[in-house]
């Protein structure tokens, strides 16, 4: 993505814009309908209505519990993606409003160090879901992850335990959930709370798969094919509701909320 | 002046970095009147950090035995503890939805008297085997046909033994087509739901959500020389490191092994092996661990279903390291 000068050059067809269009048309191209990356807060912004957004769990905060050093050190990397997205975590909880209508609301950020999911996002998604389950309200979540966060070890794997138990008591209490996937949301994420939704809607070309293209490419020493993961190809294969630009998802969210009010 | 031969045990990817500190050093030196660092003090640090990476090297050479023992082909696998420990045991196959997937053994067997649900991966010993059970990498068929038999032993009170052992599921196109996240993620929300005691052991390698989609226990229980990590050692120096330079480095840094798992909280025992491994001594491994699972069935014996599916789910709902600022 560049977008120096106001302009923007689209990532799938090159095709150069003003910026001014590439946002009006919320961070989609007008010319081919690529639905480009957008971070937690622009989400925010054209999901929820005005004002209406509260957040929760916002005093939680990442530890390095580890001191996990790769080639640099986890407590380095967590204070670099706090800097570069201006976010706490990978994910915002909180309640919400949707045309009127309360929901409890996640936004992942695949900005902040992949939208990875280590303890901080299990344990926002618990309060999320104990928030729904308490004040009886839809539980709403855009994903967007590249999978669990190494740098937690297997704690990072219990998190997609932890989550998928939030999930199982958010649906024995018959509160709708609806995920939203947004491109890409893979592994830990992908599988747990991402797909046991009772409802999964999936942004045009969003790559939403357990196992990404080039883990694929190393088992079959070849390129998969260019629809892998694709929200299309898992639409055929039964593995998504349906597919909805970014430009009707307010109103079709709204529509879905309706039926279960 | 820093010592090259210091160098000899420092892992490669480290070495680098430590090469352009010593070359910045000298440089700095030749010249003449900069007096910006102290350079007695810089070469001590220097070769403080070489004393510190060496003696991570070492400790991920120590880790690295500990994964190749877990991935030893002569360690008993899934087949050997179900032949000798169960009784009467029937395979079951088939997930009912249009696919059988022999990397994961499933079926009802008994123990101490008790009829239970026995499921697992298993690898296979040798080359043919391992093709025919596909490593032990499960696709959706094998998770479906998991579930079917953890449900079906819901129904009937018969509690479950799981045997993990997989490097991972199955990456491969049909697998994702097919739903491979939602087949994992079923197969743990079914596991948090039954309401029989549930046991899992590691008995070799626990590879990320494929093992997690047969271990959500109410016990679980690591072989004392099996791993259990969110990414293989391998992938993770390929995505952080981006060099395979990094794997036993890797290894080391995730926390991978029995001891760890168990300082953090994520198994509930350490099962001690036979010396040098289990692979010495196969049939005293399978005696050990039978010990274990009838001393967690004993334990479970008078829960009532509710209680033991709620005190799963606040096990795995309070894992995690956060700070509540
Ligand atoms: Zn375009």
């Amino acid at each position: 993505m560049t977008e120096d000068m106001g302009k923007f050059k689209c990532k799938s067809c090159s095709k150069e814009m003003e910026n001014e269009i590439f946002v009006l048309n919320m961070w989609v191209c007008p010319y081919c309908n690529y639905h480009h990356s957008i971070n937690a807060g622009d989400r925010l912004r054209i999901t929820v209505d005005e004002n209406s957004f509260v957040e929760i769990g916002k005093n939680i905060d990442s530890i390095d519990f580890l001191n996990f050093y790769d080639t640099r050190a986890y407590s380095t990397r967590l204070k670099e993606a706090k800097l570069k997205t201006g976010m706490d975590e990978a994910i915002m909880v909180g309640e919400a409003k949707i045309e009127g209508i309360d929901v409890a609301i996640g936004i992942m950020n695949f900005g902040f160090m992949g939208g990875s999911m280590g303890s901080v996002v299990g344990e926002k998604i618990k309060i999320l879901s104990d928030c729904s389950i308490e004040k009886k309200i839809p539980l709403v979540v855009f994903c967007a992850s590249g999978g669990a966060r190494m740098q937690e070890g297997a704690i990072s794997l219990m998190q997609m335990a932890k989550t998928v138990s939030c999930i199982n008591r958010v649906k024995e209490n018959r509160i709708p959930y609806i995920s939203v996937i947004t491109n890409p949301t893979s592994g830990g994420v992908s599988a747990s709370f991402a797909t046991l939704a009772d409802i999964i809607i999936a942004e045009p070309n969003s790559l939403f798969c357990f196992a990404g293209p080039r883990v694929i490419k190393q088992t079959i020493k070849k390129n998969p094919p260019s629809d892998f993961g694709s929200a299309e190809r898992n639409l055929i294969n039964g593995q998504i509701d349906m597919i909805v630009n970014r430009s009707d998802l307010k109103k079709i969210l709204t529509s879905i909320l309706e039926l279960f009010r | 002046m820093v010592n090259l031969k210091k160098l000899q045990d420092v892992p490669k990817t480290y070495v680098k970095e430590v090469l352009g500190e010593l070359s910045r050093l000298e440089k700095l030196k030749k010249i003449p009147f900069f007096t910006g660092i102290h350079f007695k003090d810089a070469e001590r640090e220097l070769i403080r950090k070489i004393e510190n990476y060496k003696k991570i090297g070492k400790d991920a050479e120590r880790v690295w035995k500990i994964i190749e023992l877990s991935r030893n082909e002569k360690r008993p696998q899934c087949r050997d503890y179900i032949n000798g420990i169960f009784k009467n045991f029937v395979n079951l196959s088939g997930d009912r939805l249009g696919g059988e997937d022999r990397s994961i053994i499933a079926g009802l067997g008994k123990i101490d008297g008790k009829t239970v649900a026995v499921i697992g991966h298993n690898k296979g010993k040798d080359i043919k085997e391992r093709m025919e059970y596909n490593f032990g990498m499960s696709t959706p068929y094998g998770y479906r046909k998991s579930q079917r038999i953890m449900e079906l032993a819901n129904r009937f009170g018969f509690p479950i033994i799981t045997f993990v052992d997989t490097p991972g599921a199955y990456p491969a196109i049909e697998a994702e087509d097919n739903g491979q996240a939602a087949a994992i993620a079923k197969s743990i929300s079914v596991m948090l739901e039954v309401k029989v005691p549930v046991i899992s052991i590691l008995i070799g390698e626990g590879g990320s959500g494929g093992a997690l989609a047969l271990a959500v226990g109410n016990e679980v229980y690591m072989l004392e020389n099996s791993t259990y990590s969110v990414i293989s050692p391998e992938g993770c120096a390929a995505i952080l490191w981006k060099d395979p330079a990094g794997t036993k480095l890797a290894a080391r840094e995730l926390r991978l092994t029995s001891r760890d798992l168990m300082k953090l909280g994520v198994i509930d025992k350490v099962i001690p092996e036979p010396l040098g491994g289990a692979q010495n001594a196969p049939e005293r491994m399978v005696k050990i661990v039978r010990k274990y699972i009838i001393d967690a069935l004993q334990k479970y014996e008078d829960i009532s279903g509710e209680e033991l599916k709620s005190a799963r789910a606040c096990k795995f709902e309070s894992m995690g390291f956060f700070s509540k600022g």
